[in-house]
């Protein structure tokens, strides 16, 4: 029940030493605490605890609680504004009903789980759920079908009704026996073919018949019929006798109606309520917090209803869903909090948030978050980055949560996160694509890099097809253009295309694309193009590449703070200048005189 | 839209798979397995929807699919696949792939075959991203780029076809048909790499030859039951590409089928006419073409192997030179029909299989649906 609920838990961590001090830091829903000696020094345990309430999200009954009431609560949110609001009240209602029905069906398989001997703790939350289904159904009658006068009555019986088969099924006999079956007449009959004043005539006739029976003492050879008689009269009395039959006060508020105001109007039943459950708990001490949150239904104070059952639960499950359809039908006036956002979206924040928490269901948060205007894309941003990404898949899925919202910081946070893991296992090309995905062009400068590292570590690519193939992505970056038009100059050697492949080798560096450290390179790929026999470069060319060598040797000799380079290095360094220097000549030679020469 | 029902079951479903039925019976499909993922424990599971004499079920629960067992999975199920009626072999998102032996009688799930790290990194878990069953033989591949060909009743790895020279983004999908392997790797522009196995794996040849590039990345892959060079992709956009591989280049035909990510694509195994697509936008498409031929679907096609799944063999009698509506291109939009399959809002639909008229598929909803009147 509601009330043991409320109650603080201690829980022993029993890892921690006697005598020692508890450090803790809060998580996302759960403590991390750790042993430890505030002033002194010395050994401790090396142990973090990770203490976490037994939430039940973790049930995997009540998940589909969740996952049911999201499909509807998701269903609510796109129904039509315009439509006139006598056209949407019955799909409230039907809304609620459908909310109930998953309550009911999560109950019934919990009650199938308890089995035998009974779980406690199932039972617990079966109790719980019990509770919240008679709230919601009150609230569903008396604010959302907002039954007038005569059917409120009929209302409140089914009310009643169900959950009295919910609790005790014998008893549900028992009240029906109690119950003549003359009374089901007379009940069809308001709203049918007769006015409310009509029928409220015809009752008080038949009451008054009544009372003069019992005054005339006819029935007084029978005690049962004489009992029967004074219940149907109303006596307060006699139906406080057969208490235990009612179970609560609410049972004995609806009989009381029943037999003495039919047509009750909703303004009056606070009185009736509070008056009946004076009545029926005054052996009691306190109210029991269902008790007072149904006295608060039935004052039509759907605020008092709100924040008792928020403080009662341990889940905002509840709350968010009934407050989220009662904004809906408009019943809610716009409560301002402290910090502004109103009271419907408070509540959907704070139980998204705690879904957010949880390994699975965070998907199901994003569509609550979605649908709180003010702070719920906020909320969105910051929670979505939490997420772990353990497999490419959900990384996948993620993204397209943050790209569909535009949301391009946490995809750039995302792609740069998968890059990075890619990039741990050497796996360029899969690096590189993600960066590419969250238009990161530092990253992708950073990828190339290492690419053309890994190329002149190696002699070869790796990841061929992704850079041949890199399309308009290949301007992201400057590195990765160079990267993409250095490989296009490979192929276009590979398949013997020697003048293009030249063009566009000398291309790369005199319009600067390719990176200064990386011109010895590229100079000395010129080198077997310069050997064939027949000219590639053009005398033009060949001056331009002479001039480009100068660049980079003057760059090169200047006094450079490294000089732990080896004389090795500088050897070799030095050959390769003088290897292009000649082949340079030699070909500038050659140029010339072909460039010279007059076909005949 | 009315035949179908949603059957909550608290975890989120990433492969959702027929047991297969002996053709000869004609029976519809009764049982399924399902594998979750993101879980804290992941778990493959068996249903049935068959009908239960037990039970005191209502008329509206008829077909309702009821758990026969589970059994828990180290990481997210990526793929699912059955051998044969009784063991199906399953993916993981740690790399390894296990062979699990499900026995009717008892309605238990146990381990034949686990083998821990089929892909890895030098320093982590490389996801096993797909697989395909010929029975004996299992080929997978994951995300470290290797191909990896196990046999159900050998220890080790029988072959590994790895590091291979244009290594790239995971290979993501297969579909096998015949030992040939047609597998789908991801990177910023696809492409479609097939190998031929040939049979005697003493000489195990693999020719690996690119067949046609796409311009983002591709998710799901399949191959026409009969024609096995049409083949249907579909990936991060979203579109549904059906392509010739005899001519490879362009896709003959492009259609916009979804508005994000289509996870699965599959030609209905017997009327192929019929092909479904499945994606994160939570809507399951059910495509149809008119057929241009005037023989019945029946016969077209060799159909001599006694079990139906989409891993089966099939032999090759499909190289006959019918015209298949899927090859008429964008013409071919004019006699091409859209439906529908699940109510509106529902969650990404992950993964989605179809035999006979019985069409299962599973959901991030943590819902399954199972519809039983597929009008195909």
């Amino acid at each position: 029940d509601l009330k043991s609920v409320l109650s603080l838990s201690i829980q022993n961590i029993p890892a921690l030493r006697r005598g020692k001090h508890m450090g803790f830091a809060w998580g996302q829903g759960n403590i991390f605490v750790y042993e430890t000696l505030f002033k002194a020094t010395g050994s401790g345990s090396p142990f973090i605890h990770e203490v976490r309430k037994d939430e039940d999200i973790y049930s995997p009954i009540l998940r589909k609680l969740f996952n049911e009431s999201h499909h509807i609560f998701v269903g609510l949110q796109t129904i039509r504004e315009d439509l006139p609001s006598k056209n949407k009240k019955p799909q409230f209602v039907s809304i609620s009903k459908n909310y109930r029905s998953v309550i009911r069906a999560c109950m019934e398989e919990l009650q199938q789980v308890a089995g035998y001997p009974l779980i406690r703790s199932v039972l617990l939350q079966v109790s719980i759920l019990l509770a919240i289904e008679l709230i919601w159904n009150l609230c569903e009658v008396l604010f959302i079908d907002a039954a007038p006068a005569g059917s409120l009555l009929l209302h409140l019986l089914d009310w009643v009704r169900l959950h009295k088969a919910d609790v005790d099924e014998k008893a549900r006999d028992v009240l029906q026996s109690d119950s003549p079956a003359e009374h089901r007449d007379y009940w069809d009959v308001p709203g049918g073919t007769q006015t409310l004043t009509e029928f409220d005539v015809k009752w008080r006739h038949w009451h008054e018949e009544v009372d003069r029976c019992l005054q005339d003492n006819s029935f007084a050879s029978n005690q049962h019929l004489e009992v029967l008689c004074k219940i149907l009269l109303g006596d307060e009395d006699t139906l406080l006798e057969h208490k235990d039959l009612l179970g609560t006060w609410y049972h004995f508020l609806v009989s009381r109606l029943l037999f003495c105001h039919p047509t009750v109007k909703p303004t009056e039943l606070h009185y009736y309520a509070q008056s009946c459950m004076t009545m029926f708990l005054d052996s009691r001490s306190a109210p029991e917090p269902l008790d007072s949150i149904l006295l608060a239904a039935f004052e039509f104070d759907i605020h008092q209803v709100i924040k008792d059952c928020s403080i009662a639960l341990n889940n905002w499950w509840f709350v968010a869903h009934l407050t989220d359809l009662l904004d809906h039908c408009k019943l809610l006036q716009s409560h301002n909090l402290h910090f502004g956002s109103n009271l419907r979206e408070f509540l959907l924040l704070e139980y998204a948030s705690g879904l957010f928490t949880h390994h699975s269901l965070w998907q199901l948060a994003v569509d609550y978050f979605d649908h709180c205007l003010e702070f719920g894309r906020v909320y969105l941003e910051l929670q979505i980055e939490r997420v772990p990404l353990d497999t490419e898949r959900k990384a996948l899925k993620v993204l397209r949560i943050c790209e569909q919202r535009q949301m391009s910081e946490q995809v750039r946070s995302i792609c740069k996160i998968m890059a990075m893991r890619a990039l741990r296992n050497n796996r360029l090309g899969s690096a590189l694509s993600w960066s590419i995905r969250a238009k990161d062009a530092a990253f992708a400068t950073l990828i190339s890099e290492r690419f053309l590292q890994d190329y002149c570590a190696k002699g070869t690519f790796s990841d061929l097809d992704l850079i041949d193939n890199l399309g308009p992505a290949m301007l992201l970056s400057d590195r990765l253009t160079f990267l993409g038009k250095y490989r296009e100059f490979h192929k276009l050697y590979g398949e013997k295309r020697f003048k293009e492949a030249a063009k566009l080798l000398l291309s790369l560096m005199t319009a600067k694309i390719a990176p200064r450290s990386f011109w010895m390179t590229l100079l000395t790929d010129a080198l077997p193009l310069l050997e064939q026999k027949e000219v590639i470069f053009s005398a033009d060319q060949t001056y331009e590449l002479m001039f480009c060598l100068e660049e980079l040797t003057s760059s090169l000799n200047t006094p450079s703070s490294d000089s732990d380079k080896s004389m090795q290095e500088e050897d070799v360094e030095l050959t390769k200048v003088e290897l292009l220097r000649l082949a340079l000549s030699r070909n500038l030679a050659m140029a010339i005189v072909k460039e010279g020469t007059v076909e005949t | 839209m009315e035949n179908i029902n949603a059957k909550y079951v608290s975890q989120k479903i990433s492969k959702t798979r027929w047991c297969p039925v002996s053709y000869s019976s004609l029976q519809q499909p009764e049982v399924f397995a399902t594998g979750s993922w993101d879980n804290e424990d992941n778990k493959v599971s068996i249903w049935s929807i068959g009908n239960h004499n037990n039970s005191g079920l209502e008329d509206g629960f008829e077909g309702d699919p009821q758990i026969l067992c589970e059994h828990k999975h180290g990481g997210d199920v990526l793929d699912l696949q059955f051998l044969d009626q009784e063991r199906m072999v399953s993916a993981s998102s740690t790399g390894a792939v296990t062979i699990f032996r499900y026995h009717p009688n008892t309605h238990t799930i146990s381990v034949l075959q686990h083998w821990a790290r089929a892909h890895s990194y030098p320093c982590d878990n490389a996801p096993c991203t797909a697989l395909v069953c010929s029975s004996p033989e299992i080929v997978t591949v994951g995300e470290d780029g290797r191909i990896v060909v196990f046999r159900a009743d050998q220890e080790g790895a029988v072959r590994v076809i790895g590091e291979m020279r244009t290594r790239m983004l995971p290979p993501h999908k297969e579909s096998s048909l015949k030992l040939s392997v047609v597998f789908v790797r991801e990177c910023r522009q696809q492409h479609n790499s097939r190998g031929d196995l040939p049979k005697d794996h003493g000489a195990l040849k693999f020719d690996l030859f690119i067949i046609f590039l796409y311009r983002a990345p591709l998710h799901c892959v399949d191959r026409h039951p009969n024609q096995q060079h049409i083949v249907a992709t579909g990936g991060q956009d979203g579109m549904l590409c059906v392509w010739d591989v005899r001519q490879g280049g362009t896709p003959i035909s492009l259609m916009e089928a979804h508005s994000a990510e289509m996870w699965e694509v599959r030609f209905h195994p017997t009327n192929p006419d019929h092909l479904f697509t499945c994606s994160e936008d939570g809507s399951l498409l059910h495509w149809e073409t008119a057929s241009h031929s005037e023989m019945p679907s029946f016969l077209q096609g060799g159909r001599n192997s006694s079990v139906i799944s989409h891993g089966a063999l099939t032999p090759a009698g499909g190289n006959r030179p019918l015209s298949s509506a899927w090859l008429c291109g964008d013409s071919g939009k004019g006699c091409l029909e859209t439906t529908h399959m699940l109510p509106s809002q529902t969650m990404s639909v992950n993964s989605l299989d179809i035999i006979g008229q019985c069409l299962v598929c599973g959901t991030d909803g943590e819902a399954i649906f199972v519809n039983r009147h597929v009008p195909v």
